[in-house]
């Protein structure tokens, strides 16, 4: 059966009309989703000089580094008010590993979606099928998001997920301070300082290193996430809209990739003695001057 | 009716505007010109003064929107986006850019979601393609390592947000002024699900890092804590912020909102000197549009130097100490010049 997708309350197309009043798993207990992505390990990054292209081989796949701290933030909370954690992720077959990791570190279940036909989503695509999913996962009182992936650097996913679903949402959490029964008390990092919010459950956030220092995978973890069998959907099982789907259903389209000018003709000097150490500083010293930053 | 106009969606605190929000004004006016239309600017706040609008005007604005309502007295996410999505409707733009600050960063997918239109994050870059007037915008990714040119062929508005501080602001024209336009956004529009109960100001020294015009960062090459102080004072002589690199963040040198890189801030200073800094990919990534760059490293080979328009390939703890020396001697020449 095809869900409809009516308009919301103020008259924009969201997945579903919940009138605002999508009901929490109200109680003590707490169930949270987090959507997670794998990406290369950038850090490793090499790009061939000539073509321009990353060079992809011996690039390991990763849990996206900032997706731990949503991982760690919500495993803590069930483990201070009971629940559960479902990881959840869109991308090929093999990002079920990243699922596993997530389970190793606590997670209590993990879905994978993944489809040809999701292939080459932007975050337009990507967070309306990561929305379409959750709503076929039930009750929930939480979504916890990395604050962004280390690969794509957008950062738009999770609002666009709780944009998607019509519920409250907020980015840049630094701290999730009370869980009451109707609302959540939680610092949000902005330039100049700290918010401190409540918003109303059930609801999006998207968090930021400050929260939390993730724990590594136990052995205990590690032995369930091998033993888990990964639910795997597609299009169908989520009752996807096909035109909403993967690089067809994306409203942007990267036209061009290129690589950046990055080496800057600088004057590096390497004093050997102190006399050229003290020439290197006065070097440094106009340098600031001619710059205008004296 | 056309999708038409340029808009930009200003930054303000307590009705002041935000050097963004010029920023942003700069970027816009160029498309403007490029597609012959008005370049206006979208403000939503509780109240603002009428000297602070025509601001907009001199920096580059033809028109100005205002919503005004006590609910957009500080940016809560809900209203924020509803109202923009209302006066989108209303007005169709063609463009609409944001600042990636924390507040365009938030505002903008969701409402491009709710648009059903494309959006890019982060630019740096901002044109039109002649051939068919689409916005072309050229942002860096995997890590600062490429840079991927994104179009929005069939959606309107084509949506962007800019990197902070990645361009000035265009030179005030005193005699600009335009037309200012109040909007009635409609009370379903204003529902905000999440209440603001306070707010604590940044007590870190220097400020926000993303606002400073000159950053010195240390990285693990300063070995320990107490090393890591040496910073302070070249900031202070300097009249800088400090940063730091992941390495010592995690070392617990420096507090996560100093942090500098692809895991941390971007930052376009006018100067940034890396002080014990190899340079790592991610780091990297967060400086490339510092205007000046140098770097102090005892490894000559260091990838910072790749990036820095003036290097000292030597160690940090003999060349800080002779910097502090001739900074210092430096500025009190400067405070008394009349002793000459």
């Amino acid at each position: 059966m095809k869900k409809a997708h009516p308009p919301g309350i103020r008259g924009v197309a969201v997945l579903a009309d919940t009138g605002g009043k999508r009901t929490a798993n109200q109680g003590k207990t707490v169930r949270i989703i987090v959507p997670v992505k794998q990406v290369p390990e950038t850090s490793n990054v090499k790009m061939d000089p000539v073509t321009g292209t990353m060079i992809r081989d011996g690039v390991e796949p990763i849990v996206n580094p900032l997706d731990l701290y949503a991982i760690e933030a919500a495993v803590q909370l069930r483990e201070k008010y009971g629940g559960e954690v479902i990881a959840l992720s869109m991308g090929p077959a093999k990002a079920r590993l990243a699922l596993k990791e997530a389970i190793a570190m606590g997670c209590d279940d993990g879905i994978l979606l993944s489809h040809k036909a999701f292939a080459g989503a932007d975050t337009w695509a990507t967070s309306y099928v990561l929305a379409q999913a959750i709503l076929q996962m039930g009750n929930f009182d939480l979504i916890l998001c990395g604050e962004r992936a280390t690969d794509g650097d957008t950062g738009q996913v999770g609002p666009g997920i709780a944009a998607w679903l019509d519920i409250p949402f907020t980015t840049y959490i630094s701290a999730i301070r009370e869980v009451n029964s109707e609302t959540l008390r939680i610092e949000r990092m902005v330039e100049t300082g700290y918010e401190i919010l409540d918003i109303q459950r059930p609801c999006l956030l998207t968090v930021v290193k400050e929260i939390n220092f993730p724990r590594l995978p136990t052995l205990d973890g590690k032995l369930r996430a091998r033993d888990c069998d990964l639910k795997i959907l597609g299009p169908e099982e989520i009752n996807a809209r096909p035109e909403y789907l993967g690089l067809k259903g994306s409203p942007t389209r990267v036209v061009k990739i290129s690589t950046p000018q990055v080496a800057r003709r600088g004057k590096i000097v390497a004093p050997k003695d102190e006399r050229e150490l003290e020439s290197a500083v006065d070097g440094l010293m106009d340098f600031l001057k001619q710059k205008e930053i004296l | 009716m056309e999708y038409r106009d340029v808009w930009i969606l200003a930054e303000h605190e307590q009705g002041e505007l935000k050097l963004v929000s010029f920023e942003l004004l700069k970027r816009g006016r160029a498309l403007a010109d490029k597609r012959d239309c008005q370049l206006v600017a979208v403000l939503l706040g509780r109240d603002f003064q009428d000297g602070e609008l025509q601001r907009l005007f001199r920096y580059g604005a033809d028109k100005v929107i205002v919503a005004k309502d006590p609910v957009f007295e500080h940016f809560l996410p809900e209203p924020y986006c509803s109202a923009l999505r209302f006066l989108v409707r209303k007005h169709q733009p063609e463009i609409l850019i944001a600042s990636a600050t924390t507040t365009g960063r938030t505002v903008a997918p969701a409402v491009a979601v709710q648009c059903h239109t494309g959006l890019t994050a982060d630019c740096t870059e901002l044109d039109i393609e002649e051939s068919t007037g689409n916005l072309i915008q050229t942002r860096p990714s995997i890590g600062g390592n490429i840079l991927a040119t994104i179009k929005t062929p069939d959606r309107r508005p084509q949506m962007a947000t800019v990197r902070p501080h990645s361009n000035k602001p265009l030179a005030p024209d005193e005699k600009k002024t335009g037309e200012i336009l109040y909007e009635e956004i409609p009370g379903e529009f204003l529902q905000s699900r999440i209440r603001r109960v306070e707010f604590r100001l940044n007590s870190e020294e220097g400020g926000n890092i993303q606002d400073a015009e000159i950053i010195v960062a240390g990285g693990k090459g300063f070995k320990k804590d107490e090393n890591f102080k040496m910073l302070h004072k070249l900031a202070a002589l300097l009249s800088g912020t400090v940063g730091a690199t992941r390495d010592a963040v995690d070392l617990g040198w420096a507090g996560y909102p100093q942090q500098i890189g692809l895991s941390g801030k971007t930052v376009s200073p006018k100067f940034y000197l890396a002080a014990g800094i190899s340079g790592s990919v991610q780091h990297l990534a967060g400086i490339k549009t510092a205007e000046n760059i140098a770097a102090i490293n005892n490894d000559p080979d260091a990838q910072i130097f790749q990036v820095a328009d003036y290097g000292i390939a030597a160690d940090i703890f003999e060349v800080l100490p002779i910097l502090n020396e001739k900074l210092n001697a430096y500025r009190q020449t400067q405070a008394r010049p009349e002793e000459k």
